[in-house]
């Protein structure tokens, strides 16, 4: 015979209240959302759509400016995920691994970008962008959102490179290897899951990046995000809007999963010093 | 094969430290010689030196009359085996292996057949395809040798490689590497901080402190004949006592020794193996502790200073706690001013 003996866990009300909270906060909207995105008639008062189907997917998915906006992003996010790993690569070694005069302002002052309104910086930078011609070119968005990009992938690789054992960085100096390929064949290598999430991160954020595309691009540049708006205030139908929101849902939901190994991995936090 | 000359080495650390003091050795070809001290004493920093992973600030380091002071470490023709032993995560253990062959450009099948035979000389034969994380302790340490020595390098050089072992695997691999090293006929330079490894596997050691040598010499010698007190006192067991000698009598406290030296302050070194102790009332010192070790038994005694002194003893059960000795040491050697001033044997 056993006894259970019962402990008391007192009940977190303020627990139980942010979770109910948060729910209808994220989950409500996004449940909403993704109802419209596969209704067919929806009228008020009911509370589930009269008739469901992809109609409006169809519908959407016909449209020439949909199909070109699509490849626009995908395109801009390719070319701004590869130019700032190219930049930023080299720079978050020489960051986690060499001391030089400056070391340390160099590396917050990319916080900047992030530290002030940002519509204000990009009205400025679309100013100069104007008397250089690169308003509404595929280069001039390009530039506006590798600003955007270089916070993740300093600070994330920065950390990444820092976690890599020094000694198997020259053991591997140790058998013959030149300082690059070092760099290239063991480090890289080494903080290969970090850099990953961080290329991921910065093409997430550069798919879904709204204002700068939209204050220097339009109306030639036109992305998913930009052309999702357009469609949001000039269409009385909701559910082009709903769909393009579900169909950004993807890429946003692959990069969580990625996310989710740099977070708990701690070396997230580390790129911001803790 | 190779002579690895270190001439007058000194390396000074920002902030104005002295890692290494010119620092001067020579191994000759296919020795292995073990650099032995406590940690901060710079024998990791002159192996680094050697491994081309530090700069000399002053001095001189040659591989067969080859100046490689300045040489980056890619350049060099040493092998390191490190520490944590550092293999890569993410390669198996056949690429770890052939990393190095990769980088010198040579055919594939070259480089298969000396993967093949080097894992075989460090007992890992078949183990190519595993991966480093899958390996045990002992097993990586090996694999991190044959890493250095598949490359055929002119220097040997070994940075604690034992430290992250348990005692018996330790024991285990000083003895095979020392086996390999021998077989191989390397040159050899050997960085620990722990004597028995130095004793059992050096042709020579040398006892550095603070960036300096203390002494340089065959294992037996530096055990029996120790050239300072710092010696004396790190390696094995030993009793040092700090007392004057006056008339040619040595004395601390209640113990007394014979030492035909100059009058004035002296330490005297015993090792516990030559310390006689003849029970007797009330005895120059007393039992402590007598702990029975089977072989032999050891006795903690106390001088009525509370000196504390260890004595070998063959059957400890005759002894207890707070009985009187006396004290006769069969072999001593006596310090003074760091320097020896007298030594008799047993």
């Amino acid at each position: 015979m056993s006894t259970t003996i019962k402990v008391a866990r007192p009940v977190d009300w303020t627990g139980i209240f942010f979770a109910v909270v948060l729910t209808l906060v994220i989950v409500v909207p996004l449940l909403v959302v993704g109802t419209w995105a596969f209704t067919n008639v929806w009228r008020f008062p009911s509370v589930i759509p009269q008739e469901f189907g992809l109609k409006f997917w169809y519908q959407t998915l016909a449209r020439a400016d949909v199909w070109s906006s699509i490849t626009m992003s995908l395109t801009l996010a390719t070319t701004v995920t590869l130019i700032s790993a190219v930049i930023c690569l080299p720079a978050a070694y020489a960051f986690a691994r060499m001391d030089f005069p400056g070391r340390d302002i160099l590396f917050f002052s990319f916080l900047a970008g992030h530290a002030f309104p940002k519509f204000g910086l990009l009205v400025a930078i679309a100013g100069i962008f104007l008397q250089l011609n690169l308003i509404g070119t595929f280069w001039g968005v390009v530039l506006i959102q590798l600003v955007g990009t270089l916070l993740f992938m300093i600070w994330i690789p920065v950390a990444a490179f820092q976690s890599v054992d020094r000694r198997m960085e020259e053991a591997a100096r140790d058998v013959g290897a030149s300082p690059f390929r070092v760099f290239w064949s063991i480090t890289l290598p080494q903080a290969g899951p970090t850099i990953a999430a961080a290329l991921l991160l910065s093409f997430v954020g550069t798919f879904y990046e709204t204002e700068g595309a939209w204050l220097i691009g339009a109306p030639q540049v036109r992305t998913l995000p930009v052309l999702m708006i357009s469609f949001i205030n000039n269409q009385p139908v909701i559910q082009y809007g709903a769909v393009l929101s579900v169909l950004l849902w993807v890429p946003s939901f692959i990069a969580l999963l990625f996310a989710r190994r740099v977070v708990n991995s701690g070396s997230f936090a580390k790129g911001f010093g803790a | 094969m190779s002579v690895l000359t270190i001439k007058d080495v000194t390396k000074l650390f920002p902030g104005g430290t002295k890692a290494v003091d010119s620092f001067s050795l020579e191994v000759a070809d296919g020795e292995l010689v073990c650099l032995l001290g406590p940690s901060g004493s710079g024998k990791s920093t002159l192996l680094r030196m050697v491994g081309g992973f530090e700069t000399p600030s002053a001095g001189l380091i040659a591989i067969d009359g080859e100046d490689i002071t300045r040489m980056p470490p890619e350049k060099r023709p040493t092998g390191m085996v490190f520490q944590s032993h550092a293999l890569w995560t993410h390669m198996d253990v056949f690429k770890n292996l052939a990393f190095g062959l990769k980088l010198r450009r040579l055919p594939a099948t070259e480089i298969k057949r000396k993967v093949e035979a080097v894992l075989e000389l460090v007992g890992l034969g078949g183990y190519g395809s595993r991966r480093v994380t899958q390996l045990s302790g002992g097993q990586q340490q090996r694999v991190a040798l044959a890493r250095s020595l598949v490359l055929e390098p002119k220097i040997l050089l070994l940075d604690e490689p034992f430290a992250s072992l348990d005692q018996h695997l330790r024991e285990r691999l000083r003895e095979e590497v020392r086996d390999i090293q021998q077989r191989v006929g390397i040159t050899t330079l050997f960085v620990t901080h722990g004597q028995d490894e130095a004793l059992s596997m050096a042709d020579r050691i040398v006892v550095m402190r603070d960036g300096g040598t203390e002494q340089i010499d065959r294992p037996d010698v530096v055990y029996r004949n120790p050239q300072t007190p710092f010696v004396a006192g790190f390696i094995g067991t030993m009793n040092l006592l700090e007392g004057t000698v006056a008339n040619g009598i040595f004395t601390r406290a209640s113990f007394s020794h014979p030492l035909a030296v100059a009058d004035g302050p002296a330490t005297l070194a015993i090792r516990p193996e030559a310390l006689d102790v003849t029970p007797a009332e009330p005895g120059a010192a007393k039992v402590h502790r007598v702990t029975d070790y089977g072989t032999h038994g050891l006795l903690d005694l106390d001088l009525p200073d509370d000196t504390r002194l260890k004595a070998m003893v063959s059957h400890p059960a005759q002894y207890r706690h707070g009985m009187g000795v006396n004290l006769t040491p069969r072999a001593v050697s006596a310090y003074r001013n760091n320097a020896q001033i007298f030594r008799s044997e047993a």
